[in-house]
């Protein structure tokens, strides 16, 4: 497979071909794929290209936001509204259409069946499905963008009664067609997600027990279980937001018999578990990473395992923290105070395991290991941050500002950059079958770990300054227009730019090193886990017809007694 | 898998009738017009409805417990979900606030389906005693009412 | 025919593959439809006015497709036991059968729709028929998809394979039946 997977399929709906004996052609092997490594690098392009989107849109407001009323590069004049769509399509596309399907839908996809020793997922037409329909809701996003009236504007939280009135969002088609698009990806997510976790739980090789699984496949598993679990209220709201928009309903409208303030309970109560949704698959990457490149156990595998499903169990007990301010009952701001302080917790103590982990170890800095640690420190920041935001008392005068953006970037992008980056760099010798450079790898990593905190450790300064969220211009504010306040904004989009140009790097390091990269063998890493016993890249059906058995747990490194410093699951004792 | 007589076309045909009977009383419960009894017979016999079918029919009482944790979480979060938001939308008034706006709607719409009530009953009369607003809102509600008087039941 | 993968054929927990991911998906289901009741029912507790409009509703077009649901649930439980004596035929004919009583409760429905939308109850005439239109409807749309599958089960297993998806598609066509069960006091008689 060293060949370019051009996997972006033009049609969706077809269910395809059945699976002969034959051997597959062209259209069957790359556009309408079965098996679920091609199905995962499917997922991955097109998360990636609509990364493309979701950064350039960042580019377009950071530009207007240090320079305000300047023609931006390939963009031109912003006016407000445009500045609105690009903060809302902004936000949608990176959590949906690029954390969601690279964290969950590729590695869940590339890796579950390979580490678990199974040939496939285990609904493979189903797997095809889900990845058509992200498909779709991906073109039906970008098409939003193009309608009359453009993109919708509403942000991606998309109160009522902004987003259900077209006589306040002026973009009637973009709104409709942002909501069809983003349920039509829960949809995906929904059938996906169930392969996932059936994979998981069942599938698994002979001998390997709940606790023989690596961490990253328990992850992703509870990721997408968390997902189904949530995700329900905000579909049946929806809906209903759809009919609020197209059909003339109140649902929404309190001078109707309805009430705004449900949409939002409704959003929360999945938007705070979508979250721990992308967060628990880069944090099992991490696991994975650190215990290879410090040659040591997981330490403490069945508490980060609590932790993680705790969390999940916690994380439907806080959603009102976002609602402080939006007149939600104040006793009611008591109860998920408490909830939200007591969150931080189980996440806290996840990273002290991940460091108890790293201490003693013999660490090897290669260029995964090195976005692990990244990860972690900056992840930490992003949580301590999150405090001030959970506690009601603050939270008053934090909420809608600057800090809260800051806060959700110091989470948001070690999760979905940090955590792709760590997973990508670790697993494409598997994928590809050659290593990337290790000079771009570091040097990428220094360039976008930098300039990241160039980027948001100032936001928490214009936080403190008061300045609020989603506004085009804060030179018409006199308190914000300070000249140092707008200095600190040049710096972020400096930043940014910068950010942006070291990922050139990274794009031509992939793309390069799958063609011209060093070959590698099947096991580069001396890791563990069932993955690395099969070919670089898998055969059809992963294990060449020999089906591994497992013996032990997937962290037994410097046993010892040993002559290696690894043990590999299916080695026989 | 499971007892045998459990998995009889007599025994299923057997549950659907007692499934039936349920049903009418159901139905039969609200025409005593006691909240009490309705709430019982309307919703006290849904779950037992539901817990018929959930046992005989689809088997639950010898599946294994996994399933059973799966599917009593989805309802535990569904009681937690109303938890969190009921205190902001079933209620109009609370601490330090009120939904003035909810409550003007349903003042509003209380006058209306009480003139179209007594409008159904075909007494005039009463339509000049109430409250201002009440032709606005008696036009509202005698879109409905008029409807309903040809509606019926 | 299409080949299954390993994968498929394994399970670690005991509970067979197709089985556990039904189970999943109602799980998901469960808290869609919660989501849209749970709305419901606090708006309709927040909402005494709504009495007027529920008075509107038809209770014996509810009540008979009550029964149609309930029948039907009966001949897919009937067909799965039909497949556990590995009488396909039977099974299928069984499963026609409930596809037929899902067609009656829509054709039902139907009319009872079109009715009250000709009396001037449409979607947007009142909040309550909002929720009306939209939990029934998202209901029906559940009660069209399990005909679909349920004719495609049936046609499989006319043929005396695949038997155990007869059960599956049952399962599926239960829960239907069972968001009724709850919907139908919900939306009928509380009024």
């Amino acid at each position: 497979m060293s060949e370019a997977v051009d996997a972006h399929s033009d049609a969706h709906g077809h269910d395809g071909h059945d699976h002969h004996h034959h051997e597959p052609t062209f259209t069957e092997k790359y556009i309408f794929p079965l098996d679920h490594k091609y199905i995962a690098m499917q997922y991955l392009l097109t998360g990636m290209a609509m990364a493309l989107f979701g950064g350039f849109f960042a580019y377009a407001f950071r530009m207007q936001l240090a320079w305000p009323g300047s023609d931006i590069p390939f963009f031109g004049h912003m006016s407000p509204a445009e500045y609105n769509a690009a903060v809302t399509n902004h936000g949608t596309i990176m959590i949906f259409w690029v954390a969601m399907p690279v964290l969950i839908a590729a590695f869940g996809n590339f890796l579950i069946p390979l580490m678990v020793g199974a040939d496939d997922m285990v609904f493979p037409r189903l797997n095809r499905l889900s990845y058509q329909i992200f498909l779709l809701s991906a073109i039906v996003l970008i098409a939003s963008l193009f309608v009359p009236g453009g993109g919708f504007g509403g942000a991606w939280t998309a109160y009522p009664p902004l987003s259900a009135e077209q006589t306040y969002n002026l973009t009637p088609a973009g709104s409709t067609m942002w909501l069809i698009a983003v349920a039509l990806e829960f949809v995906a997510f929904l059938i996906g997600g169930i392969n996932f976790i059936v994979t998981a739980m069942n599938a698994r090789a002979p001998g390997m027990t709940w606790k023989d699984v690596p961490m990253v496949v328990w992850m992703i598993c509870i990721a997408s279980i968390l997902f189904m679990a949530s995700v329900g209220p905000l579909i049946a709201g929806a809906v209903m937001l759809l009919f609020d928009q197209t059909m003339g309903t109140g649902f929404f409208d309190a001078n109707r018999g309805g009430d705004p303030i449900l949409w939002q309970h409704l959003f929360w109560f999945f938007g705070h578990p979508e979250v721990y949704v992308v967060l628990l698959p880069a944090t099992g990457m991490v696991a994975e990473v650190i215990t290879v490149f410090s040659r040591k156990k997981l330490f403490g595998y069945r508490l980060i395992l609590l932790t993680a499903v705790g969390t999940g169990v916690l994380s439907f007990f806080v959603w009102a923290h976002h609602q402080f301010v939006a007149g939600i009952d104040p006793r009611m701001a008591n109860v998920f105070t408490i909830t939200t302080v007591l969150i931080s917790i189980p996440i806290a103590e996840m990273m002290f395991l991940y460091i108890g982990t790293l201490y003693g170890g013999s660490i090897r800095f290669t260029t995964p290991m090195l976005w692990a640690l990244g990860f972690i420190f900056a992840f930490l920041i992003g949580g301590v941050t999150g405090i001030p935001l959970g506690a009601s008392g603050t939270d008053i005068y934090f909420h809608d500002s600057y800090f809260v953006v800051a806060h959700f970037h110091f989470t948001f992008f070690p999760i979905a950059f940090m955590g792709t980056f760590t997973g990508l760099t670790f697993w494409f010798p598997k994928m590809f079958g050659r290593m990337m450079n290790e000079t771009l790898g570091k040097i990428h990593f220094a360039g976008t770990f930098i300039s990241f905190h160039g980027i948001f450790l100032p936001l928490f300064l214009l936080g403190f300054a008061g300045q609020h969220r989603r506004i085009y211009d804060y030179t018409h504010f006199p308190e914000l227009a300070l000249s140092g306040l707008q200095d600190i904004r040049v710096m972020a989009t400096i930043s940014l730019l910068t950010l942006l140009a070291f990922q050139v790097i990274f794009v031509f390091n992939f793309f390069y090193s799958m063609f011209k990269g060093e070959k590698a063998g099947r096991n580069p890493w001396k890791s563990n886990t069932l993955e690395w016993i099969t070919p670089s890249p898998p055969g059809h059906g992963n294990f060449e017809g020999n089906f591994p058995t497992v013996y032990r747990g997937p962290y037994e490194y410097s046993v010892p007694g040993r002559d290696e410093d690894y043990w590999p699951q299916n080695e026989p004792t | 898998m499971g007892h045998d007589s459990n998995h009889t076309p007599a025994h299923y045909i057997r549950i659907w009738g007692v499934l039936c009977v349920l049903l009418v009383i159901s139905i039969l419960g609200p025409e005593l017009e006691i909240q009490v009894v309705t709430l019982i017979t309307a919703f006290g016999i849904a779950f037992v409805k539901a817990y018929l079918v959930i046992k005989h029919f689809m088997h639950f009482n010898t599946e294994k417990p996994i399933i059973w944790y799966m599917m009593i979480t989805g309802f535990a979060l569904m009681v937690v979900f109303v938890a969190g938001t009921a205190p902001d939308v079933h209620n109009h008034d609370g601490a330090r606030w009120s939904n003035t706006a909810s409550k003007a709607w349903i003042e509003q719409q209380m006058i209306a389906g009480e003139a179209g009530a007594e409008h159904h009953g075909g007494d005039h009369a009463a339509d000049g005693d109430h409250a201002e607003g009440d032709d606005h809102a008696h036009d509202e509600g005698a879109k409905g009412a008029d409807h309903g008087e040809a509606a019926g039941h | 025919m299409a080949m299954k993968p390993l994968a498929n054929l394994r399970s670690a927990t005991g509970v067979s593959t197709q089985k556990l991911a039904l189970y999943w998906l109602l799980v998901s289901e469960v808290v869609i439809f919660g989501g849209v009741l749970c709305s419901y029912l606090m708006h309709r507790l927040a909402h005494p006015e709504w009495a007027f409009q529920a008075a509107h509703t038809n209770t014996m077009a509810g009540s008979i497709n009550t029964v149609v649901l309930l029948t039907s649930s009966l001949f897919a439980v009937l067909a799965h036991a039909a497949a556990e004596r590995g009488e396909g035929k039977k099974a299928a004919n069984y499963l026609y059968a409930t596809t037929a009583g899902g067609g009656l409760f829509l054709v039902i429905k139907g009319f009872e729709w079109t009715k009250e939308i000709s009396h001037g109850y449409t979607i947007s005439s009142d909040t309550f028929w909002s929720f009306y239109y939209t939990a029934a409807g998202i209901h029906a749309s559940h009660v069209v998809a399990g005909m679909l599958c349920m004719l495609w089960v049936a046609n499989t297993v006319r043929k005396d394979v695949e038997l155990h998806r007869v059960e599956i598609v049952g399962l599926y066509w239960h829960f239907v039946d069972i968001v009724w069960i709850f919907l139908f006091p919900l939306l009928y008689i509380a009024k």
